[in-house]
């Protein structure tokens, strides 16, 4: 569905690369964890899938056409992103935020239709937002923020999703209800989502495919019981960890023991 | 949720339908009163008519001031604090208007006399400036090639009116007595046009600006959440924060043309319009422009009537109500 092949990417001209040689595939249906320290290019990299940065060099092909040569419109009715933290400086209800997902579909002086308003509808739903549709935005707590913003992206209709950070600023019980939730979306609705997080719990909880990135480079990637492993953490993170099955959670866990 | 269809249409009648009232209520008013029906009566002529003569030759064009001048202020404000994220900005936030200022200040300071076309070289010299005012800011908005920074805009506004204010008392400090006054009078806001011209002459900068705006509310809805996420949901912002950038520093610049420059209405506005109908920009652009032009038309009307015969610079008044107002706001907000 969407490909990386070879991209590089620096904020300026002249500045270190950010992004350096990178190349991902991503299928229809994937789940894609991408993983690495603070300042690896995690957040940098989803943006250039998700087209709102241009690479320097290499390309972002979706379906076989650069993404760099579509109108930000169209990528927006496939590809929709969900930024680690989001403000309404104005006091927005849930509903008029996850309206604000409908902008791709609509012309440019159209009004929201009935049939935005069910598509709205079902986004509140999937998200278990619905209780909260008249209540104003910046009231919420952090968990249920997150998943209105994630309903406004659904409200897109998007073929691939992309996250970032999707738990960083979330208690335990929040986290574990963001990863059933994206869970169901992908197998239910059958979405593409790539999503960056430091929690390699909540990536081995989640993610069918890891990539790892540090300094902007790949250091591994493929499945996840395959990539995670005690030296693969050591790599990125330089931390020795024990991974290990966890039987009950039926995923592995990763516990870090000391810096390495 | 009413449709938002049906709340457009209320919110734009409601507003529009205050505006008309105080378009012709407020010409009624004044130091003579005047009955509406003689104004409209066929039967006198228009040179016998004192009634008619006082209403379109002495107050409409004043009115009519007032209303594109509160219009473009509340419409700009609107524009700038979504453009910003920033619920405390103003017209004057970027600088624009002291530049008007300081090209208002320097036609009377050094007499300048090349009134073109009825435009007096007062306006038309701070309509240069404001637009000197506008090239530097997107200047500066295009030296980063991945869109504005609010940060910097703010700053780079701040800086811009600090210096313009410093070159305006330089320039004050080089003039004589008379001229002076008249600098000081001009600053403080005044809506005396005279006549039909100074109207006409900024009427289609504005109407480009209200045309540029009008393509916006929604991009600005989205802005105003960041920029990444109105990428992400296919807005194409730099083109867009471009656009709110010159509409809204356009209306400024030709409002302040025609009345220099008049505090608080593109603050104060915003936010009553955002109490009443919430903060879809579909809604709040068109009443912010409609109720900005009734608060304008309003304050001068106390500005000309409340100290009759003398008439109070009506920057004055907007300030006199719309401070309390802000510091009200300031607190209800943290």
């Amino acid at each position: 569905m969407l490909r990386a092949t070879d991209v590089s990417f620096a904020y300026r001209d002249g500045s270190p690369r950010v992004i350096d040689g990178v190349s991902i595939a991503i299928e229809r249906g994937d789940l894609v964890g991408l993983l690495g320290p603070n300042g690896s290019g995690k957040t940098t990299m989803l943006k250039l899938i998700g087209g709102m940065l241009r690479p320097n060099q290499g390309s972002v092909e979706f379906e076989g056409r650069q993404l760099a040569n579509w109108p930000r419109r169209d990528v927006a009715r496939r590809i929709a992103y969900v930024p680690q933290e989001t403000r309404a400086p104005f006091d927005f209800s849930v509903l008029e935020i996850v309206l604000m997902g409908r902008f791709p579909h609509l012309g440019p002086f159209a009004l929201e239709g009935p049939e935005d308003l069910a598509v709205a509808k079902r986004a509140l739903e999937a998200t278990a937002t619905s209780a909260f549709t008249s209540r104003l935005f910046h009231t919420l707590s952090g968990g249920e923020k997150q998943r209105v913003v994630i309903a406004s992206a659904l409200a897109q209709n998007p073929e691939l999703l992309l996250l970032d950070e999707p738990t960083a600023s979330l208690d335990v019980g929040h986290q574990l209800e963001v990863q059933q939730l994206l869970t169901r979306l992908n197998r239910d609705a059958n979405v593409a989502m790539v999503l960056s997080t430091h929690d390699l719990n909540f990536a081995a909880s989640l993610c069918r495919r890891l990539v790892l990135i540090r300094d902007g480079r790949v250091l591994a990637s493929g499945p996840t019981e395959q990539v995670l492993t005690p030296a693969a953490v050591r790599a990125l993170y330089d931390v020795n960890a024990d991974v290990h099955m966890h039987a009950g959670a039926g995923h592995l866990t990763v516990t870090p023991i000391s810096r390495a | 949720m009413q449709h938002v269809r049906r709340r457009l249409i209320v919110t734009t009648a409601g507003f529009g339908g205050l505006l008309l009232a105080a378009l012709v209520g407020a010409p009624l008013l004044g130091s003579t009163s005047i009955s509406l029906s003689r104004v409209f009566e066929r039967s006198i002529p228009f040179a016998d008519n004192s009634d008619a003569q006082i209403f379109f030759v002495a107050r409409l064009p004043r009115v009519l001031a007032a209303a594109l001048v509160g219009g473009s202020l509340a419409m700009a404000g609107t524009v700038f604090q979504a453009l910003l994220r920033n619920p405390l900005a103003t017209p004057d936030t970027l600088g624009v208007s002291s530049g008007a200022a300081l090209g208002a200040m320097l036609a009377i300071a050094f007499h300048f006399d090349f009134a073109i076309a009825g435009f007096s070289s007062v306006s038309l010299s701070s309509l240069l400036g404001s637009l000197g005012a506008l090239a530097i800011v997107y200047m500066l908005s295009t030296a980063r090639r991945r869109g504005l920074s609010t940060t910097v805009l703010l700053l780079a506004g701040v800086t811009m009116t600090a210096f313009f204010s410093a070159l305006i008392l330089f320039v004050q400090y080089l003039t004589n007595f008379a001229d002076t006054f008249r600098t000081v009078r001009w600053l403080m806001g005044m809506l005396d046009v005279g006549s039909y011209t100074p109207l006409i002459g900024a009427l289609p900068l504005i109407a480009i600006a209200f045309g540029l705006v009008a393509t916006l509310p929604r991009p600005l809805d989205l802005i105003s959440l960041g920029a990444d996420a109105a990428a992400a949901r296919g807005v194409d912002v730099q083109r867009a924060e471009r656009l709110a950038l010159v509409s809204a520093s356009l209306a400024t610049g030709a409002a302040v043309s025609i009345s220099g420059p008049i505090a608080f209405v593109g603050l104060v506005v915003p936010h009553i319009v955002r109490l009443i109908v919430g903060s879809d920009h579909r809604l709040v652009l068109p009443a912010s422009a409609l109720l900005g032009a009734s608060f304008l038309i309003g304050c001068d009307l106390i500005a000309r009537t409340m100290f009759a015969p003398i008439e109070l610079p009506v920057g004055i008044v907007t300030a006199i109500i719309g401070g309390p107002f802000f510091l009200w706001l300031l607190v209800r907000r943290t």
